[in-house]
């Protein structure tokens, strides 16, 4: 019951949104409609936590711990990209862009966008979540063109491409999975085949070859809605063009429910072929995603694209984190997922408020904003500061976990690089920021909405307060990771 | 169907998967990739109707059906409705001409052969040993998708893609659990509405839907 009203609510409060024009009020029920899939994520996580497990719908959906860390996570996020689309709906509607008919087909995507997230997380089936990971593509879709400019169409036009070749390799790659544990004598037949209870059981009896094979393929076509190169290049024209709130729940949640299937996989392919193979792939996509957000940052002109390559690195340390693969590992890794979420969730925010009152994202044109803006400008540099990984905020726990475990099995050489990338990444934000926050002088100040204000301060006290203390989410993370660890 | 006039029709079906992949690599005329594409459907139609009749098993009959009408008809119908807006167009430069294509193909096809070695060493049956021609099918789709600039040759090898990958599953596993097949197919259908939605918003803004002239998002 508990699982099938956490996908149906944001559904039905779709369905709502889209049958009246949109007004002030339906999108507080939008927020609502996340409040309450955030409540009753964090019940699932109560439950579930000490290894029980939630079933439901006829065994279509399922939750441990892992699953419901990812809720929640889910839920978070998109509460604060709900909110912050009241306001972006208003504006846009005063200033006769879209109308109120534009608005309500926004809301029920984006509804749709959370659900199918949520069902991926829950769901019982490998194969079922690679459907709601694809569904994810299709609604995300024309909430990436919804400004209807030149740029936002060929964003989108890349995104679905791309993407939807990346996801066909996943399929593939589940093809095989399949075909493996078929020919596992005993193994259950029919339907639940791909069910992740059988196939965790069965994992050490299937055929190395064939997983080999169809890992490299997941690591390829998950890593695609991921963000992890070679198949990034999407990431930055979508997350740039997309609506604040929605490029914050896309870089948000949307890549790391992605990555979720690859640690589910991942799990699986251990059991059938030792940690080292899965290891060598997600270190060497790891790096290349480090190296192409290194490369790269250095010569972004925009706070957005900024922003999205800045996802790119983050999704190689998690990548890296998730080769190591120990406990310690793995329950940083989920950390880094919920901080990264929190923190880009902000800032994309932040960066939408900054279009809405300064007309331009470009980092040039938006001097001094600390001065100028002192509310925005503050919730902008912490922030960042969180991104770049700096105490109190929970980012710099699991980066600093991650790399312990990492060096735990041996991969030192590969911290070494990624701590070069972090540095140059570093030095990069910091020559942005540095002219974004304080540069030019300036005669006064305004306020900042409280509309702005108090949920985006709101998910950096958290994301600073999980970095503070480890109640209560570690023996969540703790569960969590002991579902995909063997 | 380890034997016999069964085996014969999906070997053939099979074949007219890869084949039409490689057609897409010469015919330059747009409508003529539409109809490969139509072929590639009815063929893989074919091959999941012979397995569900062999197999006794109506739940992927259904998938033949739905499969015959999302990639025989629907999908197909879609796209020429693009082509239609836009007579005469022809993918007039890719970026790597037609022999050196073939010729990549067949390298493609090679490939193929090789890493399949591992599936026919788990369960070497006459239906594993076609399954290369399903993973040539994915390639040589890979291969169109990034050599082409106009927007339906792109969705074209897209779908090539996504035949191959069809084929794959149908030889291998005679299709994936029913639910996950059939939202493979709704999924596949809605991304190629959503494909033509865009294209046909790109028309009417650029004028044009060549990919190579859309150059304003870049590092």
């Amino acid at each position: 019951m508990l699982l099938a009203a956490i996908v149906c609510v944001p559904l039905g409060a779709g369905a709502f949104a889209a049958m009246l024009p949109w007004r002030r009020v339906i999108g507080w029920a939008m927020a609502l409609a996340d409040a309450a899939v955030l409540g009753l994520a964090i019940e699932l996580a109560v439950q579930t936590d000490h290894h029980q497990v939630a079933g439901g719908l006829d065994g279509v959906l399922r939750a441990d711990a892992l699953s419901a860390f990812m809720a929640v996570v889910i839920g978070a996020v998109s509460l604060l990209a709900s909110i912050q689309s009241v306001r972006y709906l208003e504006a846009e509607i005063t200033r006769g862009e879209h109308s109120a008919r534009h608005a309500s087909l926004y809301s029920l995507l984006v509804q749709v966008f959370v659900a199918c997230m949520l069902a991926a997380v829950l769901s019982a089936n490998l194969g079922a979540l690679w459907v709601a990971v694809e569904a994810t593509t299709i609604a995300t879709t024309f909430l990436v063109g919804h400004r209807r400019t030149d740029k936002a169409l060929e964003a989108s036009w890349k995104y679905v491409l791309i993407c939807s070749v990346g996801i066909a390799l996943a399929f593939l790659g589940t093809v095989l999975v399949y075909f493996a544990a078929l020919h596992v004598p005993g193994h259950p037949t029919g339907a639940s085949v791909l069910d992740w209870t059988s196939l965790m059981h069965d994992s050490h009896r299937l055929d190395p070859g064939v997983v080999r094979l169809a890992m490299a393929l997941l690591v390829l076509g998950y890593g695609t809605k991921v963000g992890l190169a070679p198949m990034h290049s999407w990431l930055p024209d979508a997350h740039s063009q997309a609506p604040a709130p929605v490029s914050a729940l896309m870089s948000g949640v949307l890549l790391t429910v992605a990555f979720y299937a690859l640690l589910r996989f991942k799990a699986v392919a251990d059991g059938a072929l030792g940690p080292e193979f899965t290891r060598t792939l997600l270190v060497i996509v790891g790096l290349a995603s480090l190296l192409v957000a290194a490369s790269l940052l250095l010569t972004q002109r925009d706070v957005k694209r900024m922003l999205a390559y800045h996802s790119i690195e983050h999704m190689g340390l998690i990548a890296l984190g998730a080769a190591a693969g120990t406990t310690l590992a793995i329950a940083a890794v989920l950390l880094h997922i919920l901080g990264h979420g929190l923190a880009k969730a902000v800032l994309f925010l932040a960066s939408g408020e900054i279009l809405l009152v300064e007309g331009t994202t470009e980092i040039d044109k938006i001097p001094a904003l600390l001065a100028r803006r002192p509310l925005l400008g503050g919730i902008f540099g912490f922030g960042l500061v969180a991104l770049l990984g700096l105490p109190p905020f929970s980012l710099f726990v699991s980066e600093l976990n991650m790399i312990r475990g990492e060096l735990a099995v041996g991969l030192g050489w590969a911290v070494g690089l990624s701590l070069v990338a972090m540095a140059v990444i570093f030095a990069a934000v910091m020559a942005h920021s540095r002219h974004l926050l304080l540069g030019g002088r300036v005669a006064s100040s305004s306020a900042t909405s409280r509309l702005v204000g108090i949920p985006l301060v709101g998910g950096l006290v958290a994301c600073a307060v999980f970095g503070l203390s480890a109640w209560p989410l570690q023996p969540l993370l703790d569960a969590a990771a002991r579902v995909v660890v063997r | 169907m380890r034997t016999g006039a069964a085996l014969d029709v999906v070997e053939l079906a099979a074949g007219i998967v890869l084949a039409g992949a490689v057609v897409a690599l010469w015919r330059k005329d747009l409508r003529a990739l539409i109809s490969v594409l139509s072929l590639q459907g009815a063929a893989l139609a074919t091959v999941a109707a012979v397995l569900a009749v062999h197999d006794g098993d109506a739940g992927l009959g259904v998938v033949a059906g739905v499969v015959l009408l999302a990639k025989g008809l629907v999908i197909p119908g879609l796209l020429a409705r693009v082509v239609r807006a836009d007579p005469g167009s022809r993918e007039t430069a890719p970026l790597v001409n037609v022999p050196a294509s073939l010729v990549t193909a067949a390298v493609l096809v090679v490939v193929s052969y090789l890493v399949a070695g591992h599936l026919t060493a788990l369960f070497p049956d006459p239906l594993t040993r076609l399954a290369p021609l399903g993973l040539a099918t994915v390639l040589v789709g890979f291969f169109v998708l990034v050599t082409r600039r106009k927007a339906v040759s792109q969705i074209v090898g897209l779908l090539l893609v996504d035949n191959g990958v069809a084929l794959v599953a149908f030889l291998l596993t005679a299709g994936v659990p029913l639910l996950v097949e059939l939202g493979a197919s709704l999924d596949v259908l809605l991304v190629v509405i959503v494909l033509q939605v865009l294209a046909t918003s790109m028309r009417a803004r650029f004028g044009h839907i060549d990919l190579d002239q859309l150059r304003e998002l870049h590092d």
